[in-house]
């Protein structure tokens, strides 16, 4: 197996948008579909959600936010390199029906992971209000693909330096007092972020999914790694998943499931730089 | 070679002890404990052989291989035929010597086992597929000229590497689907280094390659094609998916970060290589205090991975006593050489944590055997107001698995039982959907890997008449 990388652009500090030949996957991707990579064959099995695929070209698109060592190897790989493995598409895809207006919220790799979701939504006769956020402007991209997928695009950053000053949550809430009539939330990016939506959506009601992507190994239902805990049932985000309601999440499990390889991360990381092991 | 050794005198030497890694060694790595029989040692066990007219070895095994027979070529020093006649009956006879359950099968029912030691039946397998491996150099098998039928097998462990076999030896073109990055499933992600060497494994998929098998990692089927696609486009489908999702205790504290499947922790260790960390990326959480609770071959795997990966102290919690335990004999063995702590008639009840989402402490109740259950065990109950503590960083259920959810669920018209596992004829493995087979775990729920290779000889059997009559 080939998956040469046909593009790569760093479409933000640290961020990378990843085009890989893989028509198999391609042939049945859906939005909100994961797939698995390898780098090489020392490499962690790491989850990233699909952004956008072609079915003629055979290649699919996702984006890499560099944060540790298998992300960094990731991004150190140059177009034209291959990588060892590459599976999917993953996960049940979210229900694509018209229920009038949703919004898509993205941060960080969620700002591509919802490109083809508005689309689907939009697709389907819904009104689609678009949300991204990031810290400060220089952290945006995609904005213009978003812009077009969209009805309307929200750009919020914490600094102000763009758009609204603060994040997704505020932006729904001020869509809420804005009079807007919400039917459906759909949010992909961090841990916080997507809690933080939830308890914005949740006094008003709205139904809201969330992609929770846990830690996971194998990712075909055999280990059992990515079970996070959803109306207080154990579930498995790559095969009951990894979309949730978001009300339900027990985010504390979530949260520390997650940072169950810190230190780890932090030694693999000194160990590829400088050679040293603990 | 025959003329080398002369004729033994019968009956029966003394049972050649296989050589070992000694515990104290081997624990600091993860090379084979067993470093197998030398030719000499060979000859002398199959030498013990009193070669039954009427064998009830053969009767124990899965796959019913002429024991007697190969163990007597052994024993004259033709190790060529000997090989060849295990061959016909087993094409992965390194794997199978390694990691069958033969005190339960053959060995179970050898007559010598009465008058002390069965023959090693399993230690003169290994001795005689490593010979070839290594020493004599492996045959390809007569393979029956092109049939132009297509055969698609999902899932490369044990189950899905029989059939592949045997129907590309009878002329069948096989294309074998593994979801995973490395071919074996079970073999390469469940079973420990030190058990099977997956340079073994890998040997023994080299002849399938040879032998015109295609083989397609990182294809999961259910995702890049549908078994309907796959019906579609080969004449015959064997489902060989394997274990499901791994079954938890169903107490408080199960979702601490420290608690691991016994799936995921094997899976990280065997196949991520995590016990390479970080020359390799995957990581695992080296406990001081580990407790992993089960009794089969995947919890004493388990174990004596924590004992490897430099536990201080492995507990092995066990609900019923040591006679019970369904593991191999020699495994439970090993495990405690290596210093596995085994507490027996012990249940786990709680999993406390640190107040960071990390393990801590286990909570433990004794239990007491009462009356006899449906599987013929003695039942454990807990006996009320013994329950205890201990101090653990990492906890390992090893108590089993249920059915693999990912292809069954996309796959209507293929149907399951109530548990999720696929409905399949014991005879042939035929499932509800026509051309379609499936045998081993997915079948059975959890099984051994001969049983998932019995399962797939029979699967091959009946899908080449099923081809034949198309």
């Amino acid at each position: 197996m080939y998956y040469s990388i046909v593009e790569k652009t760093e479409t933000a500090p640290n961020t990378s948008l990843i085009k890989v030949e893989a028509p198999a996957v391609a042939n049945k991707a859906q939005p909100g579909q994961f797939i698995v990579v390898m780098v090489d064959e020392r490499s962690e099995r790491i989850p990233y959600t699909l952004s956008d695929w072609s079915i003629e070209d055979g290649t699919i698109t996702f984006v890499v936010n560099e944060v540790g060592r298998s992300t960094g190897k990731l991004v150190s790989r140059e177009e034209g390199d291959s990588l060892y493995s590459v599976v999917g598409p993953l996960g049940i895809p979210p229900k694509i029906d018209k229920v009038g207006t949703v919004v898509c919220a993205g941060g960080c790799f969620g700002i591509a992971a919802i490109l083809p979701l508005a689309r689907a939504f939009k697709k389907a006769g819904n009104r689609v209000i678009s949300i991204i956020e990031a810290r400060a402007c220089y952290l945006l991209y995609l904005e213009r693909e978003l812009r077009k997928a969209s009805d309307e695009l929200v750009i919020a950053t914490g600094d102000g330096s763009r758009g609204m000053r603060g994040f997704a949550p505020d932006v729904i809430k001020m869509l809420i007092e804005r009079g807007e009539r919400l039917d459906q939330v759909i949010a992909l990016g961090c841990t916080f972020m997507l809690k933080l939506v939830c308890d914005a959506t949740r006094a008003a009601g709205i139904k809201t999914l969330v992609d929770l992507c846990p830690i996971i190994v194998d990712a075909t239902g055999m280990c059992g790694c990515c079970r996070v805990e959803v109306g207080g049932e154990t579930k498995f985000a790559c095969v009951d998943g990894p979309f949730f309601d978001g009300h339900k999440v027990d985010w504390d499990v979530l949260g520390f499931r997650k940072a169950a390889y810190v230190r780890q991360e932090t030694d693999s990381v000194q160990f590829s730089k400088v050679g040293v092991k603990r | 070679m025959s003329d080398v050794i002369p004729t033994p005198p019968k009956p029966v030497y003394k049972r050649v002890q296989i050589p070992e890694q000694l515990p104290e060694v081997r624990i600091h790595n993860f090379n084979e404990v067993s470093l197998g029989y030398s030719q000499e040692q060979a000859v002398r066990e199959a030498r013990r052989c009193l070669q039954c007219k009427k064998a009830t070895c053969v009767s124990g095994c899965p796959v019913g291989i002429d024991i007697p027979g190969f163990v007597g070529a052994i024993a004259d020093g033709n190790l060529r035929r000997a090989i060849t006649i295990v061959k016909r009956n087993n094409l992965l006879p390194a794997i199978c010597g390694r990691v069958c359950p033969q005190s339960r099968q053959c060995q179970a029912q050898c007559v010598l086992g009465g008058k002390g030691a069965p023959v090693g039946i399993g230690n003169l397998e290994h001795f005689i597929a490593d010979w070839e491996r290594i020493e004599g150099g492996i045959k390809l098998p007569a393979i029956a000229p092109a049939t132009g039928k297509k055969v698609a097998v999902v899932g490369s462990g044990p189950g899905g590497l029989t059939v592949a076999a045997d129907c590309a030896q009878l002329g069948h073109r096989v294309t074998v689907f593994e979801a995973l990055h490395k071919l074996g499933g079970v073999l390469v992600y469940g079973i420990p280094e030190f058990r099977l060497p997956k340079a073994v494994l890998d040997a023994e998929v080299d002849v399938l390659a040879s032998m015109g098998v295609e083989f397609r990692t990182d294809a999961l089927i259910g995702a890049i094609l549908s078994v309907k696609e796959l019906q579609e486009q080969y004449d015959a489908v064997y489902l060989g998916l394997g274990a499901g999702l791994p079954y938890f205790l169903g107490i408080p504290g199960e979702n601490l970060a420290g608690v691991y499947s016994a799936n995921e922790y094997l899976t990280r260790s065997n196949l991520m290589k995590a016990y390479l960390f970080p020359e390799y990326d995957t990581p695992i959480r080296r406990g001081t205090n580990v407790a992993v609770v089960g009794g089969g071959n995947v919890a004493m795997d388990s174990a004596r991975i924590a004992v490897r990966l430099g536990a201080e102290h492995v507990f092995l919690i066990y609900r019923r006593s040591r006679e019970e335990m369904p593991a191999r004999r020699e495994e439970i063995e090993h495990a405690i050489q290596e210093g596995v702590d085994c507490q027996l008639l012990r249940n786990p009840t709680r999993i406390i944590g640190d107040g960071h989402g990390n393990v801590a402490a286990l909570s433990i109740v004794k239990m007491e055997l009462g009356e006899p259950d449906a599987s013929g065990r003695r039942k454990p109950i807990p006996i009320e107001g013994s329950e205890y503590q201990i101090e653990v960083d990492v906890v390992v259920p090893a108590i089993g698995n249920g059915a693999n959810p990912l292809l069954t669920k996309s796959t209507p018209g293929l149907e399951l039982n109530k548990w999720g596992y696929i409905v399949a004829d014991p005879n042939t493995g035929a499932t509800s959907m026509k051309g379609v087979f499936a045998g081993g775990d997915i079948v059975r729920g959890a099984a051994t890997v001969i049983l998932a290779m019995g399962d797939g000889r029979v699967a091959s059997r009946a899908i080449h008449e099923y081809l034949g009559s198309r």
